[in-house]
């Protein structure tokens, strides 16, 4: 086959896929199960559906039993599932399964979360007989009590990058984030996991897992930003005041023109992002995405709320599933100030001269 | 929202070629001084730079041979596009003829057209301005009076242009004018001529922009004749190619690289030890920058296959031009200094004067930040 029909039936695959899921998501998340698993109460029929979907499986490679989807298509997808508000760690389940698969481990049964997802907490590995013992403390892990599998970050005794596969792990579940997505506090005391548990970590995660973290939290950003945009638009041409639409009046047009210009510009960032994953570039422009989808989030946030008035402040409307989920995600995974200080700091190492080239992904 | 197309893009052979290309002519440039990048930008006119860039291929290059063009990708335009404007190289000679009047001719010229213009613009020696705007006709542009009436073998033309950049130095603009009766659009009865200023009829009248340069000019025409295959085309479908001219005009890199390199003096200036609140704004600036970059590459590849993406250039405008008026403000925020034009001693200081003193036509020139958001706001269904 030529490159343009590998690309062809690889488009023609994702299609499919993203298609099925799309009507997976649209028909399962009706209001009343966003509204049930707001404060954390595990939709296992919902996981179940997913899981039976094949979709965790979108970035593992066809060879490895997965579905291996372009990671742009795959990122396509789970930026449809945030669209959609889905209340399940799909994202987190995906990128461990495609970073586990990549360090060389086998596919798992069942959801699972990454830890750990800020900068300031460490695991630690040591060596314990044929296997490791691993301890630290991972605060806010997405669904951290609920889930059967995680995938752990840390360094050995050499200083080495390591991956983990592992059960669930103590853990004191109780905090949410704003969206009433489980942030759950692990608690690793020389836990023990055995050899073949633990991996040289990839090129992918070869520093944390905050990168993974921030393009799953930037996609996800995007497809928020897209549901939260359509309300608005829907509503300013339904809503009438002063005898016609208030899409009529030019302020209203204008933050929207604004809103979409921001929307427009994170979408780019973020699927740049997406299309660098596992390439030398992705950690620049995963810096960018998070950045610049951070920003626009906040942005967009305030006036789909601002055009929605009084009704968007309400538990009635479903405005707030994707707007809390924006205040939540612009902050995950580092906020858009840490991801912007990583490349100031770069870029002024390399000095102004050296900008353009990184800009050009080289 | 899902109505906006920003597909991503996979640079051709041919964009990395011309990239490469475009670099090695430019490392001469600089290296032979022939200009200033800091105190340059796409609107610093040089005809001497851009007959040497046409000569080495860097002008026209999408067109068919036959017309002097090298038949490249739209990317691979793109890319030369990109490196002159991070270059800061002075390309305003040829920009529009490049940018948007070739194109233009290319497309609804007549073969006269084609065959004498775009040849000469492809190598670098045949220049344009846009004849849009009017003294009562800035961002209502459908209400132009300059009208033309036909007499025999082709058009007089009657009545003025106005901030029409360099019609003191170029060789031909590309006017819209009104031939017939607007109807209730508005819309109807404009057509596009291409005007050689070489003919009599026409006077120039200088205006001086506040940074004391002359760039933009007052065009007058009486009884000015345009032959009949002078015509873009044909009669009455002037707002049609105009819309779609301006696709042209507003999604490329230079409506958010007019300052890139008051961008590349900040970060010289700020050093390799950026702190904090330093290292932040300039990454966040960076941000918006390779955000901006992947939108215009997309809508380039997108205008190569021939769709209409109006609203989408619309957003890159929108969103590059408030970038580029953010450059200077966090530049001058993070680095205590006072502006001056042409400090030789302080290049931050120097780059931050001519940005300044530019700053205020970014989100003026191609339709306004206010129009922009009319345009958008129609595609997103609210008009």
């Amino acid at each position: 086959m030529t490159e343009h029909q590998t690309d062809a039936l690889a488009d023609d695959v994702a299609g499919i896929v993203l298609e099925q899921a799309e009507r997976l998501f649209r028909d399962s998340l009706t209001r009343e199960v966003l509204q049930a698993a707001d404060g954390g109460r595990w939709q296992a029929p919902l996981w179940g559906l997913v899981e039976e979907s094949g979709l965790p499986l979108a970035l593992v490679p066809e060879e490895k039993g997965g579905v291996g989807l372009p990671p742009v298509e795959a990122f396509r997808l789970l930026r449809r599932s945030a669209f959609h508000a889905l209340p399940l760690p799909l994202a987190e389940t995906t990128v461990a399964a495609a970073l586990w698969t990549s360090a060389g481990g086998e596919p798992f049964a069942g959801a699972c979360s990454l830890a750990p997802v800020t900068a300031d907490d460490r695991l630690v590995f040591e060596r314990a007989g044929d296997g490791y013992r691993v301890t630290g403390t991972a605060r806010r892990v997405p669904w951290g009590s609920q889930v059967p599998n995680l995938l752990l970050f840390g360094h050995d005794e050499t200083g080495a990058p390591r991956l983990a596969l592992t059960a669930a792990v103590a853990a004191e579940p109780g905090r949410f984030n704003l969206a009433g997505e489980p942030r759950d506090r692990l608690v690793l005391d020389r836990t023990a996991l055995p050899a073949e548990a633990v991996r040289p970590a990839p090129d992918l995660c070869r520093d944390g897992l905050l990168q993974a973290g921030a393009l799953i939290r930037a996609v996800q950003m995007v497809g928020a930003m897209e549901r939260a945009l359509d309300s608005a638009l829907d509503h300013a041409n339904e809503r009438r005041q002063f005898g016609r639409p208030i899409a009529k009046f030019q302020a209203i047009q204008h933050m929207l023109a604004i809103a979409a210009g921001q929307f427009a510009a994170a979408s780019a960032a973020a699927d740049r992002a997406a299309g660098a994953w596992g390439t030398p570039s992705f950690p620049f422009d995963v810096a960018v995405a998070k950045a610049r989808v951070g920003e626009a989030a906040g942005k967009v946030a305030e006036t789909c709320h601002q055009v929605l008035g009084a009704m968007g402040f309400t538990q009635e409307h479903s405005l707030h599933f994707s707007t809390r989920r924006l205040w939540s995600w612009r902050d995950e995974f580092g906020h858009e100030t840490r991801w912007q200080e990583e490349i100031g700091r770069l870029v002024c190492a390399r000095g102004g001269q050296g900008l353009w080239d990184l800009l050009n992904g080289a | 929202m899902q109505g906006f197309r920003f597909d991503s893009v996979r640079l051709p052979p041919d964009a990395e070629e011309a990239r490469r290309h475009t670099r090695d002519f430019l490392a001469g440039e600089i290296a032979a001084g022939t200009f200033v990048p800091r105190r340059c930008s796409w609107t610093t006119y040089s005809a001497e730079f851009s007959r040497r860039a046409g000569a080495a291929g860097l002008i026209g290059v999408t067109w068919p041979k036959a017309y002097g063009g090298r038949e490249l990708s739209d990317l691979a335009k793109f890319a030369i596009t990109a490196e002159l404007l991070a270059a800061g190289a002075p390309c305003f000679a040829h920009w529009i003829a490049d940018r948007q009047s070739g194109p233009q001719i290319l497309n609804h010229g007549s073969d006269r057209l084609k065959q004498e213009i775009l040849p000469r613009i492809a190598r670098g020696d045949c220049y344009f301005g846009i004849g849009m705007s009017e003294p009562s006709s800035g961002s209502d542009l459908a209400a132009v009076r300059t009208r033309a009436e036909r007499v025999d073998g082709g058009w007089l033309i009657n009545g003025s242009k106005i901030w029409t950049s360099n019609a003191h130095r170029v060789h031909y603009l590309i006017a819209l004018v009104r031939t017939g009766e607007a109807g209730e659009s508005r819309h109807e009865g404009l057509t596009q001529f291409v005007v050689d200023l070489a003919q009599p009829g026409v006077t120039v009248r200088p205006i001086h922009n506040l940074a004391g340069e002359h760039e933009f000019n007052e065009v007058f025409f009486t009884d000015f004749f345009v032959p009949e295959d002078m015509i873009l085309g044909g009669e009455g479908r002037g707002w049609a190619m105009v819309t779609s001219e301006l696709a042209y005009e507003r999604s490329g890199p230079d409506r958010f690289m007019s300052d890139y390199r008051l961008l590349v003096e900040l970060i010289e200036r700020v050093g390799p030890d950026p702190d904090r609140h330093q290292a932040a704004e300039i990454g966040r600036l960076v941000a918006h920058l390779s955000a901006l970059l992947r939108m215009s590459a997309s809508i380039a590849a997108s205008l190569g296959r021939g769709e209409r993406v109006d609203v989408e250039a619309a957003l890159v405008k929108e969103v590059g031009t408030a970038f580029e008026r953010d450059v200077p403000e966090v530049a001058r925020r993070l680095v205590q200094t006072e502006a001056d034009l042409d400090d030789d001693l302080d290049a931050f200081s120097d780059a931050l004067a001519h940005v300044v003193l530019h700053a205020p036509a970014f989100t003026l020139r191609g339709g306004t930040q206010e129009i922009l958001r009319g345009v958008i706001a129609r595609g997103l269904g609210l008009r």
